[in-house]
C-alpha cells in the first residue's frame, strides 16, 4: 500500500494541476490579505471559498484520477497485491497531494503575513482543519462513486449532483424545514442537520470561533454551548470522521467484489 | 419711598457679595478635622476647602450654598455602606475629590453624590471609584456635572446602580465625563432641556446612556464603547443625536443605537463601528437619521413594521452583515441618497447618482427575521444564490423599500 501511495502521490506532484490548484489558493489568500488588511476578514472570505471548493476539487478529482488511471489499476490487478492496497494507496496519493497543495497554498502567505505571532493562529488552524476533512471527505465519496460506475459520464454526473447535494441543496431543504415548522423548537433539529452534513458542520465550526459568531444570536449560543460541551465535540468529530471512514471502506468493499 | 427701596436693595447686594464669603480649610491639623463639622460652622457662600487625607465619615448632608473644593483629591469614604454627599440647597460646588465605596443597596438608591431639588448645583473633576450610584439628580434645574471619572464594579443588573443617573430634571449639562463598569453609564428619566456632551461611556453592562420620557435633549460628542447596549431612548421626544461614536457595542445582545417609542428626533453624523446592531428601532417615528456612517455591523438598520415616516438619506453603509432589515413586507420609511457598498449599478450620466435603484433588504435577513434559527445558514452558498435571485426580481422583501438614488460614492 505504502509503495503505491508512493506512486500516485509523486505521480500527482508532478502533474501540473497539483501547481495551479497550490496557486490558485497562495494566491486567493495573499489577494485576500493584502486587500483586507485584517486577517479575521480574510479568514471569513476563505471560508466561503474552502467550504465550496475543496469539496468540488475533491470531488472533480477524484473521478478523473480515477477513470484515468484505470488502465494502471488493471495492471496492478494482474500482480499479486491487494485489492485494499491499490485503492486505498491511490486514495490516499491523491488525498495527501491535495492536501499538501492546500495547506501550502493557504500557510505560505498567512506566514509571511505573521499568522504564527498572532492570536488569530488558532482560527486558523480550524479553517485548515475543516479545508482538509472535506477533502478526505469528498474523496472518498468521488472514488466509490467511480468505482461503482463503470460509466464515465454516469459517475461525472453523479459526483456532481452528490457536491451540489451537500453545498446548495441540502441548506435549501434545512431552510425550508425551519419554515415549515417554525413553530416547534427547533434547536436540536438544526444541530442535527449540522452536523450530519460536513460542509455544514465545517461552516459552522468556523464562524464560531469568530466573531461573527455574535450574530448568530441565540441559536449561535446554542451551538457554541453544544460544542463547548466535550461531549459536543466529540459528536462532531465523530461524525465528521464518518464522513471519511464510511465512504473510504465502502469504496474499498465495492472494489474487492467488482469484477474488472 | 423709592429711595428707601433704592437703599435696601444696594446694601444687600453689598452686604451679600462673594468678597465677604469666607474660605473654611478642613485637614488634620487645620482649624476643622472634620469636613461635616467644617460645614456645620460655614456660613452660606463660605468656601471649604479639604485638603489632601482620608475622610471616613459616614453622610455628609449640604444643606446651604457652599463650594466645596478637594486639594490633591481628598478620599472621601463610605466604607462600603452610607451614601456620602447629600445636597439639598442651591449653586453648592463640589470639585476635586475622590468619593469611594458606597454600599450597594436593593431597597435605597444611594449614590456617591446626591442633589435633591436644588438649582445651579455644579459637580466638577471628581473621581468616583465604586460608589453604587455616581451622581444622582432628582427633581434639580440648572446643574452641571463635568470632568468626573466615575468607575463602578458592577456585575449584574440587579445589584448595580448608574454612574449619572438623572430624575425629573431640567436644563441639565453633563460634560466631558468618563464612566465606565455600572449598570447605565448616564440615565435620563423624565429629563427636559439638558445636553449631553463629549463623555466617555464605556463597559456599562447595560446602557451607555439611557433616556426615559425625556424631551428636547442633545447628546453630541460622545463615545459609547462595549457597553450591553450603547444608547437606549424610550418614549422620548426631540432628541438630538450628533457627532457620537458607537463602537464595538458586540454580543448575542447588544446594540449601538436602540430605539423604542421615540418622535422626532434626529441622529446625525455619528460613527457606527462593529456593532452587533447598529440601529434598532421599534415604533420610532418621524426620525431623521442622516450623515451617519456604519462600518462593519451586523445589521446596521434594524427598523421593524412599527417604525414610520423616517428618512434615511445621506448615510455610508460600509461592509456590514446586513445593511437593513425589517420583519414587514411594507415600508414606510424613506432610504433615499444613501452610500451603499454593495450598490452594484453604474452611473452613465456622471452625476454621482446610481442609475439602477438599490434594494438594501437581502432576501435572507427577511428570512431571518421571520424564522431566527435560519440565522445558522449564514453564509451558506445556498442563501447567497437565493439572495441573488431575490436581488434580480424582488418577491418577497419590500419592494418599495428602495433606494431610488444610491449614491456612487461615500459621503463625506
Amino acid at each position: 500500500m505504502i509503495k503505491i501511495f508512493k506512486y500516485s502521490f509523486f505521480d500527482l506532484m508532478r502533474s501540473r494541476w497539483s501547481l495551479i490548484y497550490f496557486l490558485f489558493f497562495a494566491i486567493t489568500a495573499a489577494a485576500l490579505l493584502y486587500l483586507s488588511n485584517d486577517v479575521s476578514r480574510a479568514i471569513i472570505s476563505l471560508m466561503n471559498i474552502i467550504i465550496i471548493l475543496c469539496p468540488l476539487i475533491g470531488t472533480m478529482f477524484g473521478v478523473m484520477y480515477y477513470y484515468n488511471s484505470r488502465e494502471f489499476v488493471e495492471l496492478l490487478l494482474a500482480q499479486p497485491i491487494k485489492r485494499r492496497s491499490i485503492f486505498l494507496g491511490q486514495y490516499l496519493g491523491l488525498t495527501v497531494s491535495l492536501l499538501l497543495s492546500f495547506v501550502a497554498g493557504m500557510g505560505l502567505p498567512f506566514i509571511f503575513y505573521g499568522i504564527l505571532a498572532s492570536p488569530e493562529l488558532s482560527n486558523f488552524l480550524v479553517l485548515l482543519l475543516t479545508g482538509g476533512l472535506l477533502t478526505f471527505t469528498f474523496v472518498a465519496l468521488a472514488f466509490l462513486i467511480a468505482v461503482k460506475n463503470e460509466n464515465k459520464i454516469k459517475g461525472f454526473g453523479f459526483a456532481i449532483v452528490v457536491w451540489l447535494f451537500m453545498a446548495v441543496l441540502y441548506d435549501g431543504l434545512f431552510l425550508l424545514s425551519l419554515f415549515i415548522f417554525e413553530d416547534y423548537p427547533l434547536d436540536k433539529f438544526s444541530l442535527a442537520m449540522t452536523v450530519l452534513n460536513p460542509i455544514d458542520l465545517s461552516r459552522i465550526l468556523i464562524m464560531l470561533q469568530l466573531d461573527i459568531s455574535a450574530l448568530l444570536g441565540y441559536t449561535g449560543a446554542v451551538f457554541n454551548k453544544f460544542f463547548g460541551t466535550s461531549l459536543g465535540f466529540i459528536i462532531s468529530l465523530a461524525c465528521a470522521l464518518l464522513w471519511i471512514v464510511v465512504p473510504t471502506i465502502s469504496m474499498v468493499r465495492v472494489a474487492r467484489r467488482k469484477d474488472f | 419711598m423709592k429711595r428707601i427701596i433704592f437703599l435696601i436693595v444696594i446694601s444687600l447686594v453689598l452686604f451679600t457679595s462673594p468678597g465677604r464669603a469666607a474660605i473654611l480649610s478642613v485637614c488634620n491639623l487645620c482649624g476643622h478635622t472634620s469636613i461635616t463639622a467644617a460645614i456645620e460652622k460655614a456660613a452660606p457662600g463660605d468656601t471649604v476647602l479639604v485638603k489632601k487625607g482620608i475622610y471616613k465619615e459616614g453622610n455628609i448632608i449640604l444643606n446651604k450654598p457652599l463650594v466645596l473644593i478637594g486639594e490633591g483629591f481628598p478620599v472621601v469614604d463610605g466604607e462600603n455602606d452610607s451614601e456620602i454627599f447629600t445636597i439639598s440647597a442651591d449653586n453648592v460646588v463640589i470639585a476635586g475629590f475622590r468619593i469611594q465605596n458606597v454600599g450597594t443597596s436593593y431597597t435605597v438608591d444611594r449614590a456617591g453624590i446626591n442633589v435633591i431639588r436644588s438649582k445651579g448645583v455644579v459637580i466638577r473633576n471628581n473621581r468616583l471609584i465604586n460608589t453604587f450610584f455616581g451622581v444622582y439628580l432628582q427633581k434639580s434645574s440648572d446643574c452641571i456635572v463635568e470632568g468626573n471619572i466615575m468607575e463602578g464594579q458592577a456585575v449584574e443588573e440587579m445589584s448595580s446602580g448608574n454612574a449619572i443617573h438623572l430624575w425629573y430634571c431640567k436644563n441639565i449639562e453633563v460634560k466631558n465625563n468618563t464612566v465606565k463598569k455600572h449598570r447605565d453609564g448616564i440615565y435620563l428619566e423624565f429629563v427636559d432641556n439638558s445636553l449631553v456632551e463629549n463623555n466617555i461611556s464605556e463597559g456599562n453592562i447595560r446602557y451607555g446612556l439611557h433616556f426615559m420620557f425625556s424631551n428636547h435633549d442633545d447628546y453630541i460628542g460622545n463615545t459609547f464603547r462595549n457597553n450591553g447596549a450603547g444608547v437606549a431612548v424610550m418614549f422620548s421626544r426631540f432628541i438630538t443625536m450628533d457627532d457620537n461614536l458607537f463602537d464595538h457595542n458586540w454580543g448575542t445582545t447588544a446594540y449601538g443605537l436602540l430605539l423604542k417609542e421615540i418622535y422626532d428626533g434626529e441622529i446625525s453624523n455619528n460613527r457606527f463601528e462593529k456593532n452587533t446592531t447598529a440601529i434598532y428601532g421599534e415604533s420610532a417615528t418621524r426620525m431623521k437619521i442622516h450623515n451617519n456612517t456604519f462600518n462593519q455591523n451586523g445589521w446596521a438598520l434594524r427598523l421593524l413594521g412599527s417604525c414610520m415616516d423616517n428618512t434615511i438619506t445621506a448615510n455610508n453603509f460600509l461592509n456590514n452583515t446586513f445593511d437593513v432589515t425589517t420583519n414587514s413586507i411594507r415600508n414606510y420609511n424613506d432610504y433615499t441618497g444613501n452610500y451603499w457598498n454593495e450598490y452594484t449599478g453604474y452611473d452613465l450620466d456622471k452625476d454621482g447618482i446610481g442609475d439602477v435603484p438599490h434594494h438594501p433588504v437581502k432576501l435572507f435577513s427577511y428570512v431571518v427575521t421571520r424564522t431566527e434559527s435560519s440565522i445558522i445558514l449564514l453564509r451558506s452558498l445556498f442563501i447567497d444564490i437565493l439572495n441573488f435571485a431575490e436581488k434580480v426580481t424582488p418577491v418577497f422583501t419590500p419592494a418599495t423599500l428602495v433606494d431610488e438614488k444610491p449614491l456612487m460614492k461615500p459621503v463625506l
